[in-house]
């Protein structure tokens, strides 16, 4: 019988004494009859196309089929050419990854949905950028990706994630708590650090809609996936000193899938309010179907 | 429960921006190419509702396209597609119509048989109907598909071919325009059927066509 639940995997965790990432990768044999040498180099390809997408979106500036995006990260390069950053090296690679994820996926490069392609930059931001600054070997990258897969995966057993069906909470904040807790696994959190961590990323973007412009993975998603990644460092943070969510995480999950529930449809991937229909959005809009 | 496993939340490799207007998109394309499975000199496009409005930022016409010449939905080259392929005569076309799915497409293959199909989230496909017969075909099963006169006892005929060869049948629906006219069958199989049984199937009297539809491997 699979995990579904938080509190499951933790008592799993703590009954065997193993890590996220070891439960998973034993789980994952289970269900589709493959060896854990599979499972581990699947993941690895993975991680891979993450940074042949960075590598790629570093070196563009062309802009998306709108015409509007494309050129943000090569902005990001040459500011920190000659400024630094406010809190150093990690944080400027983090965003430039990211960044240069989102518009790579705008351009129809390729990318690893991760969980989906709207919030593809998160993961690998966050994850490409601490394994070169900290020099994590592959099998701490693989680790660093099953434990976000498997975070991603407990919480698409109560919510399907799609924008559609419960706003940008479930696509680009879900990657962000992914990553999270990813992120703590690999500083050393045990389970509950790293369930915190998710939590606590999760709990701060409750709500958060998909009003995305002329229903394009444009605006306001590229530039969302950056911030998204920082997001998921000031819960690790808190969550590393100890601090605990006061609210379990599977509960969290819960009040995300009936905030998704109560959200009008609107402001659900419809393009129908918010930021879709602002003065310059529809300016936007009727300039381009014209 | 249908529980998700990891690879459903890391995956997949794809091409952007949109695993349902891009991945999707290419998926009904290349499953459009797996039921015709003949060569393809002419496709038709017909894209509603979000398809058609907003198909152009999310490369949905390219999706379509290089879904139909066989291209993988990670495959970079497909951001280029229009200008690689020359060989090939397509149109497209675009309509609103609100009792289809936002995310849907008509085929037309070769004017030979038409393809209807929708994206239906996450990269997850259905095709509705194959030259106006309703059918509900996921690409995530091998699936045979034949044409016949609607007459009794061919359902047992066609599953004891299937059975005769240990092939284990997942589901099987049917459908036909009227009593005694033209009926559909589609059977979707847990394994691929070697071809001696698309060819018994269609040695039995009154099948007018019959086809296997290979599954999508992504």
């Amino acid at each position: 019988m699979s995990i579904t639940t938080f509190e499951e995997l933790k008592q799993e965790c703590l009954a065997k004494n193993k890590t996220i990432w070891e439960v998973t990768q034993e789980e994952e044999c289970l269900i589709n009859d493959v060896t854990v040498e599979n499972v581990r180099n699947e993941v690895l390809k993975h991680i891979s196309t993450m940074k042949e997408t960075i590598k790629t979106g570093m070196l563009s500036s062309e802009k998306s089929v709108s015409g509007w995006c494309g050129d943000d990260c090569q902005k990001l390069i040459t500011r920190y050419k000659s400024n630094k950053s406010l809190f150093g090296n990690l944080y400027e690679k983090i965003l430039i990854y990211a960044l240069a994820t989102s518009e790579e996926n705008l351009r129809m490069g390729r990318i690893v949905a991760c969980p989906t392609a709207g919030s593809c930059g998160i993961i690998p931001g966050v994850l490409v950028a601490y394994a070169e600054e900290y020099n994590l070997s592959d099998d701490e990258q693989i680790n660093f990706l099953i434990t976000a897969g498997k975070i991603g995966s407990i919480i698409s057993n109560k919510v399907q994630l799609a924008g559609a069906v419960a706003g940008c909470q479930a696509e680009c904040g879900v990657a962000s708590a992914m990553c999270a807790g990813a992120l703590a696994q690999t500083l050393g959190g045990n389970v509950e650090i790293v369930l915190n961590a998710v939590a606590l990323a999760m709990k701060n973007l409750l709500g958060l809609t998909c009003d995305p412009v002329c229903g394009l993975v444009e605006v306001p998603c590229i530039k969302r996936n950056p911030i998204l990644s920082i997001h998921a460092i000031s819960a690790v943070e808190l969550a590393m000193a100890g601090i605990e969510s006061k609210i379990p995480v599977d509960e969290v999950i819960d009040a995300m899938r009936q905030t998704g529930q109560l959200m009008s449809p609107m402001l659900k991937e419809s393009s129908l309010a918010g930021l879709a229909t602002t003065k310059t959005a529809i300016n936007l809009k009727e300039k381009m179907f014209k | 429960m249908n529980t998700k496993t990891l690879f459903d939340v890391i995956s997949p490799i794809m091409v952007g921006p949109s695993s349902s207007h891009t991945a999707g998109a290419i998926r009904l394309g290349l499953m459009a190419r797996n039921i015709y499975s003949k060569p393809i000199k002419k496709v038709k496009f017909k894209l509603y509702n979000s398809f058609a409005q907003t198909g152009f930022g999310h490369g949905t016409q390219k999706g379509l396209f290089a879904g139909i010449l066989g291209y993988s939905v990670s495959d970079n080259r497909i951001k280029n597609i229009f200008d690689v392929v020359k060989d090939i005569d397509y149109s497209f076309e675009y309509a609103e119509d609100l009792s289809r799915h936002p995310n849907s497409v008509d085929i037309t293959i070769n004017d030979e048989m038409k393809i209807a199909g929708d994206s239906v989230g996450a990269g997850e496909i259905k095709i509705i109907e194959i030259n106006g017969f309703s059918v509900s075909i996921s690409g995530n099963y091998h699936t045979i598909l034949l044409m016949y006169k609607d007459k009794p006892g061919m359902i047992s005929t066609v599953s004891n071919i299937i059975q005769s060869e240990n092939i284990n049948i997942a589901s099987l629906h049917c459908d036909r325009n009227e009593k005694g006219g033209t009926a559909s069958m589609y059977i979707a199989l847990d394994i691929f059927a070697p071809d001696r049984v698309v060819s018994e199937i269609s040695d039995i009297d009154d099948v007018y066509y019959t086809t296997q539809i290979r599954k999508l491997e992504v």
